[in-house]
């Protein structure tokens, strides 16, 4: 599991270059599905046939990034964001292009870190001037922090947890499922950090009776942290509201009474902010009854987010359950 | 001259029947067929010699502008923006208000009553007013009703080293290209769009291409060029002069890859002049057109324009005609090849 944790975090892509992604989680699931599409999008569907009702699982490939703007004479990039950044933290970081080739993010003189903003930021390639940076890069290329994944205790820290580990957990669920009374959809969605557009139009292509995001969210157990009320360790996360949806009342109830009935450790999440693919899946075409199983997390949209194991194993455990149960029953 | 007519007419979002009857005018004996949708997309198509892939080219007929909400008892008008006008440049602006353009100055506080803390500060919208002369409300009720819409009264003018000025080149600018690329004939079949409501949500857009639900769409658009003083070159964004620029991403719309390449190699072989777009800000129909059923490969290609949304922003000729151009010969190059 660690190995491909690692494996799976640490590859490239931002948001509309998942590409690299969709590669190695066709070879992990290869053998364990009937069929496997990438559609206009890049949306990587992996159909398991059963006689039941549709559900689709989604997880999101893409990771938050940044694009090429600029060049400078002295060879420096400006850059914008790939999705949501606080660019205070930047300053000092790493980043990785798609060919390997690494920069270091710094800031121009400001008088307050407040002032840190985009415009004020620069990747240095370590290029002598724009002649030389234009051999490496032209603009519209596009980067990733680089940060390799790395195992604390029974916790690891990588960059993007978010939203890797849930294509890990639908990876699990894929190969260690059995046998399922239910029509299942495996989709790993693209462009999910920039307004959750890959499962837009996947569940549009579906047309799933049920849909459920797997997703990481935020903690609220870290020295005078935001006010929630999930905590890392104390299991999966059943997703109650955030920003972008309200739980079906329906699939909510359901993913309890599976935890419940089956002894998996779980937390009821109440985000504040924030949205999942569920948020996205919920409103297309006619409705469709959503739920999000979130897989804690800490640091989120940093270069260093945490995650422990046996919150992606009660996650995994969750997940294969809920298929087990027949969802026409359900709804 | 087409694109004269095009900036003067008046088509703010959900009231785009000017220019909507202007383009009609224009293209009828251009296309195979035409029609007018619910919310109010000028869906024109050419059937071509081949199958597909489906090509969908869209601009967007809605400009800035502003709604008269409340007539006041003194006869003069309230407003609120329609889509995203820079209001601090309004005062002292001339406009046209309602299906009679019936002429109106936006008016405010004179300087001499001004306390120096309202010097200072842009004037507040709050404060502002259309004043269209009349003495009371009876009376302007004649002449207005709440909901008409106003449009700024700017004329379309050549000005200095090729260039134009005049308002609305957001998107008028592309409209006059898509009418241009109507007038030749190509192997696609090719549905151009003249969309609505672009302004204040990306609404037209969304609806025209889950009815058409092509195979691929080219928006076309103006944008913002802000190779001015104070603004550092990083920037800019775009650069007036530079040629048609590409877009890569907005706030909307990651392009696709496919598409952006199509351009850069087509303007490449071609020795067209070309640029991208290098802010990611701001949205264009690509963003509800790319999203649409199952997803449909999209990109933006602009003409770069100064001062947008505001009464009067300025152009170059030859990045207008270096466009048409381009996409005249990318559709070439699909026809042969595909995408």
């Amino acid at each position: 599991m660690k190995e491909l944790i690692k494996k799976i975090t640490e590859a490239f892509g931002p948001s509309g270059y998942e590409s690299k992604i969709v590669e190695l989680i066709k070879n992990e699931l290869e053998g364990h599905v009937d069929e496997m599409t990438v559609d206009q999008m890049g949306n990587l569907i992996a159909h398991k046939k059963g006689s039941g009702k549709k559900v689709m699982l989604a997880a999101h490939m893409d990771e938050i990034g940044f694009m090429i703007t600029h060049i400078e004479k002295e060879g420096f990039l400006r850059f914008t964001n790939i999705g949501g950044h606080a660019p205070y933290t930047l300053v000092g970081l790493r980043v990785v292009f798609e060919n390997g080739l690494i920069g270091v993010i710094d800031s121009e003189r400001v008088d307050s870190p407040k002032d840190i903003k985009f415009e004020k930021l620069f990747i240095d390639l370590g290029a002598k001037d724009k002649e030389e940076a234009e051999k490496l890069v032209r603009i519209g290329d596009v980067c990733g922090f680089y940060n390799p994944t790395v195992v604390t205790q029974n916790r690891m820290v990588g960059n993007s947890m978010d939203d890797r580990v849930g294509c890990i957990a639908l990876i699990k669920v894929a190969q260690e499922l059995k046998s399922s009374p239910n029509d299942i959809y495996y989709v790993f969605s693209v462009q999910e950090e920039v307004g959750l557009r890959g499962a837009k139009t996947s569940a549009y292509r579906i047309n799933p009776d049920m849909g459920i995001a797997i997703d990481v969210t935020p903690t609220g157990d870290t020295p005078n942290g935001h006010k929630l009320n999930v905590k890392l360790g104390c299991g999966a996360a059943i997703k109650v509201k955030d920003n972008s949806m309200i739980t079906h009342p329906v699939v909510k109830n359901f993913m309890i009474d599976v935890a419940e009935k089956n002894d998996i450790s779980y937390q009821l999440e109440v985000l504040t902010y924030g949205g999942t693919d569920a948020g996205a899946i919920h409103l297309t075409r006619e409705g469709i009854p959503s739920g999000t199983i979130s897989i804690p997390t800490r640091y989120v949209h940093s270069p260093s987010e945490m995650i422990d194991l046996n919150d992606l194993d009660a996650s995994i455990e969750l997940i294969k359950f809920m298929l087990k149960e027949d969802i026409s029953k359900v709804l | 001259m087409l694109l004269k007519r095009l900036t003067e007419a008046a088509g703010l979002p959900g009231i785009e029947d000017e220019v909507r009857n202007l383009i009609r005018e224009e293209v009828k004996d251009l296309v195979d067929e035409m029609r007018t949708d619910a919310l109010g997309n000028l869906i024109t198509f050419k059937k071509g010699k081949v199958a597909g892939p489906v090509v969908m080219l869209a601009a967007h007929m809605d400009e800035v502008g502003l709604m008269i909400t409340y007539i006041r008892s003194n006869g003069l008008l309230s407003f609120k923006p329609l889509g995203g006008v820079d209001t601090r440049v309004l005062v002292s602006k001339k406009v046209l208000i309602g299906p009679d353009k019936i002429p109106g100055v936006i008016g405010s506080k004179p300087i001499h009553l001004q306390v120096p803390s309202e010097r200072r500060n842009a004037i507040p919208l709050s404060s502002l007013y259309i004043d269209i002369g009349t003495e009371n409300k009876e009376e302007a009720e004649k002449l207005v009703s709440i909901g008409d819409g106003a449009i700024f009264d700017t004329k379309f003018a050549e000005m200095g080293e090729g260039c134009f000025k005049g308002k609305a080149f957001d998107d008028r600018v592309g409209c006059a290209v898509l009418i241009e690329l109507l007038k030749r004939d190509y192997d696609l079949p090719i549905y151009a769009v003249f969309t609505v409501q672009e302004e204040v949500g990306l609404r037209g857009g969304s609806v025209a291409a889950h009815d058409i639900d092509p195979d691929l769409a080219i928006i076309i658009e103006g944008t913002t060029a802000s190779d001015v003083p104070g603004i550092s070159e990083h920037y800019h964004s775009t650069s007036l002069g530079d040629g048609p620029a590409i877009s890569l991403m907005d706030r909307s719309v990651i392009t696709d890859r496919r598409l952006v390449q199509g351009l850069v190699e087509t303007a490449k072989e071609n020795e067209l002049k070309y640029q991208f777009r290098r802010t990611s800000f701001g949205g264009t129909d690509a963003g509800s057109v790319h999203l649409t059923k199952e997803g449909i490969p999209s990109t933006v290609i602009s003409v770069p324009c100064r001062y947008i949304h505001s009464p009067v922003s300025l152009m170059n000729i030859n990045d207008y005609e270096t466009l048409t151009e381009l996409l005249d010969k990318y559709l070439q190059k699909i026809a042969k090849g595909g995408f």
